[in-house]
C-alpha cells in the first residue's frame, strides 16, 4: 500500500461500479455506481430505506452484492472479506455507534487499532481532538452519553488509519447540537488526508460538508453533483422522487407511484430540512 | 464436625467441577455454542494422557504439559473446521454438531479402545495420600491441587481476557462481531482461539477426574457434562467466577447429600440446580454476559 497513494488526474481512491444488492427477494440497491476522489466528502443522501446504508456497509463487505464491483485505489475488493478490507484501508462508523459495550472507551480505541495502518493517527492523536476523552477512557461505554459514543465510534475507525472513511448516519437519534459539534470536527479529520464517504438523512448537513452528493431513492440514483451545481428544488425532488430532477424543468406535482418496490414509504415527514 | 468435613470436601470437588465448566461456559460467552461434546472431550484429555504416558514415560502430574497443546491445537482446527461450519448456518446447528461429535468420540472410543474404565496415576503417593486436620477431617492432596490448579486458571484467563491484545478481541468479538470485523479483526480466528482455551482447559479437567477417579468412553455425557452444565447454570452463564461459585455450590450439595444418604448425593446437586433454575435462572453471580 506504499506505492503511488495519489495518482495523477481524478483517478478515484474508491469506485462502485453497477452495484445491485438483494436483500432476499427484495432489491435494495440497483446498479449504483460512484467515484470518490482522494481527499472528496462524497455524501449519500435519502430518505428511510433508500439504500444508504445498504451501499455503505456492501462497500465495507457486511452485504455481498449480486451483481457489480467495489473498487479501492484500482484494486477489486468485491470479494475480499470485510476484516481484510478493513486492513486494506476502508474504515466504518456503523450506523447506531456499535461500540464493544463491555469494553472501556480506550479498550475499544484499542480494538480499533489493532491491525491499524501506518498513518498520523493514534488514541493519543484521538484523546487530543475530543478534549473529554482521555480523563473518562477507563470507563465502560455504555456509561457514555449519544454523542459521547459517536465520538469514540469515531476514533475506533481512525486509529485504524483508514484510506476511506465511511459514516453512516452520524446524526442518527442525536441532538442537533451535538450533531453540530461532530461534523465540526470534520476539517481536522480532512486535513491528516481522509477520504471520507458519508451516508446522511440529515441534507442540510449533508450539504455543508460533502464536496459532492449523491442522492439515493428506493435503491437508484436520483441526482449527482456538486452542492453548489444543485438546486434546492432539485434536491427535494430527488429526495421524495418527484417528476424528473434535470435541470431547468420545474418539478412535476405529486410522487411518482413506485408500485411493487415498497422500500419503506417515503413521508413527507422525513427530513425535510432540504434548504 | 461431619459437616464441616462435608463443605471442605465439597469446596474442593467444586474445583474440578469449575475446571470443567470454565471452557463451556467461555464457549458460550464468545460465539453463544452450547458445546454438547464438552464432556466427551474432557475423557479424551484423559485418554490422551493415557497414551502419552505409555509412550513417554513423562510422570502422570506432568503429562498437562504433552496434552493441553495437543488439545488446544485440536479445540482450533474443530473450531475453523467443523463448529464454525455449524455456526455459519444458525444456532441449532451447532447443538446438532456438538450433539453428533458428542456420539462420533463415544463410539469412537468403544470402537477403537474398548468400553473398560481407566484411571491414571494409580499407585503414585501423592495422588492417593491425604492428610489429616483435627480427628475428622481428611484432606485430599489431589483434591487440594485440583482446587488450586482451578483458582490459577481461573485468574489466568481473567487476567488474559481483560490485559492481553487477543483477550481484548475475544470480549470485542462477544459483544459485536461485525463491529470487529469492521476493525479488521477476523473474528474466525479468535473464535479458534477462545476453542483452544476451552479445550485445553477441559484437558486438564479430564486429566483431573482420571486421577481422582476413573474413566470409561460414556463418563464424559452421562457424569461430566452434566455436572459441568449444572456449574454453569448455577454461577451464571458466561461468567467465568461463576463457574467456581457454581461448581462449589454443586460440590456441597452433593456432599450433604451424601452425608443424608449416601444414594442422595447426585440428586442433591440436582435439586439445587433445579432451584437455581426456578428461583434465579441468571444464575448466582449477577453480572451477565461478562467473561
Amino acid at each position: 500500500m506504499t506505492e503511488p497513494e495519489r495518482r495523477a488526474g481524478d483517478a478515484p481512491l474508491l469506485q462502485v461500479r453497477d452495484l445491485t444488492v438483494h436483500h432476499g427477494q427484495l432489491r435494495a440497491l440497483d446498479g449504483i455506481s460512484l467515484r470518490v476522489l482522494p481527499g472528496e466528502v462524497y455524501a449519500i443522501i435519502g430518505a428511510n430505506g433508500a439504500g444508504k446504508s445498504t451501499l455503505l456497509r456492501t462497500i465495507a463487505g457486511l452485504h455481498a452484492p449480486t451483481a457489480g464491483s467495489i473498487l479501492l485505489d484500482g484494486r477489486d475488493v468485491t470479494k475480499v472479506r470485510p476484516e481484510r478490507r478493513a486492513t486494506a484501508g476502508i474504515a466504518m462508523v456503523p450506523e447506531g455507534r456499535r461500540l464493544f459495550g463491555s469494553l472501556t472507551v480506550e479498550e475499544n480505541l484499542l480494538v480499533g487499532g489493532t491491525y491499524a495502518r501506518k498513518g498520523p493517527w493514534n488514541t493519543e492523536r484521538v484523546y487530543e481532538m475530543f478534549g473529554w476523552m482521555k480523563d473518562r477512557r477507563s470507563q465502560r461505554t455504555a456509561q457514555l452519553s449519544g454523542g459521547e459514543q459517536q465520538a469514540v465510534a469515531i476514533g475506533r475507525a481512525l486509529v485504524a488509519n483508514p484510506r476511506v472513511l465511511l459514516l453512516d448516519e452520524l446524526s442518527l437519534g442525536l441532538a442537533p447540537v451535538v450533531v453540530q459539534r461532530i461534523y465540526g470536527m470534520m476539517p481536522q479529520i480532512l486535513a491528516t488526508g481522509l477520504t471520507v464517504l458519508l451516508v446522511e438523512q440529515d441534507v442540510s448537513q449533508a450539504l455543508q460538508v460533502a464536496t459532492r452528493i449523491q442522492c439515493l431513492l428506493e435503491g437508484h440514483t436520483t441526482l449527482e453533483g456538486r452542492p453548489s451545481d444543485v438546486t434546492a428544488e432539485q434536491v427535494e425532488a430527488a429526495y421524495f422522487g418527484l417528476g424528473s430532477p434535470s435541470p431547468g424543468s420545474p418539478p412535476a406535482g405529486g410522487p411518482r407511484g413506485y408500485g411493487g418496490a415498497g422500500l419503506g414509504g417515503v413521508a413527507p415527514s422525513e427530513g425535510k430540512e432540504a434548504p | 464436625m461431619v459437616w464441616v468435613n462435608d463443605i471442605i470436601q465439597g469446596v474442593l470437588t467444586g474445583g474440578l467441577y469449575a475446571l470443567f465448566a470454565c471452557g463451556l461456559s467461555l464457549m458460550f460467552g464468545v460465539m453463544k455454542v452450547v458445546n454438547l461434546a464438552h464432556g466427551d472431550l474432557a475423557i479424551i484429555g484423559g485418554y490422551v494422557a493415557l497414551g502419552v504416558i505409555a509412550v513417554t514415560h513423562i510422570p502422570v502430574l506432568w503429562s498437562f504439559v504433552v496434552v493441553v497443546p495437543i488439545m488446544a491445537v485440536l479445540g482450533y482446527a474443530l473450531q475453523r473446521i467443523v463448529i464454525q461450519a455449524a455456526l455459519d448456518r444458525g444456532a441449532l446447528t451447532t447443538l446438532i454438531v456438538t450433539f453428533g461429535l458428542s456420539v462420533v468420540i463415544e463410539a469412537g472410543l468403544l470402537q477403537f479402545i474398548n468400553a473398560n474404565s481407566h484411571s491414571l496415576g494409580v499407585g503414585n503417593a501423592i495422588i492417593t495420600s491425604s492428610f489429616s486436620v483435627g480427628s475428622q477431617i481428611q484432606i485430599a492432596y489431589l483434591l487440594l491441587l485440583i482446587f488450586v490448579v482451578a483458582v490459577v486458571v481461573l485468574l489466568g484467563l481473567q487476567y488474559f481476557l481483560s490485559a492481553s491484545k487477543y483477550g481484548r478481541m475475544i470480549r470485542a468479538v462477544a459483544d459485536d462481531r461485525e463491529a470487529a470485523q469492521l476493525s479488521g479483526v477476523d473474528y474466525r480466528h479468535v473464535f479458534g482461539i477462545a476453542a483452544a482455551i476451552a479445550f485445553g482447559t477441559v484437558a486438564l479437567a479430564g486429566i483431573g477426574y482420571g486421577m481422582y477417579s476413573q474413566f470409561a468412553p460414556t463418563t464424559g455425557t452421562d457424569t461430566i457434562l452434566l455436572f459441568a452444565f449444572a456449574a454453569v447454570v448455577i454461577g451464571g452463564l458466561g461468567s467465568l467466577w461463576g463457574t467456581l461459585l457454581g461448581g462449589v455450590v454443586l460440590g456441597v450439595a452433593q456432599q450433604i447429600g451424601a452425608q443424608i444418604n449416601i444414594s442422595d448425593e447426585v440428586l442433591a446437586g440436582y435439586l439445587v440446580f433445579l432451584a437455581v433454575l426456578i428461583l434465579r435462572p441468571q444464575g448466582l453471580t449477577t453480572r451477565r454476559a461478562q467473561s
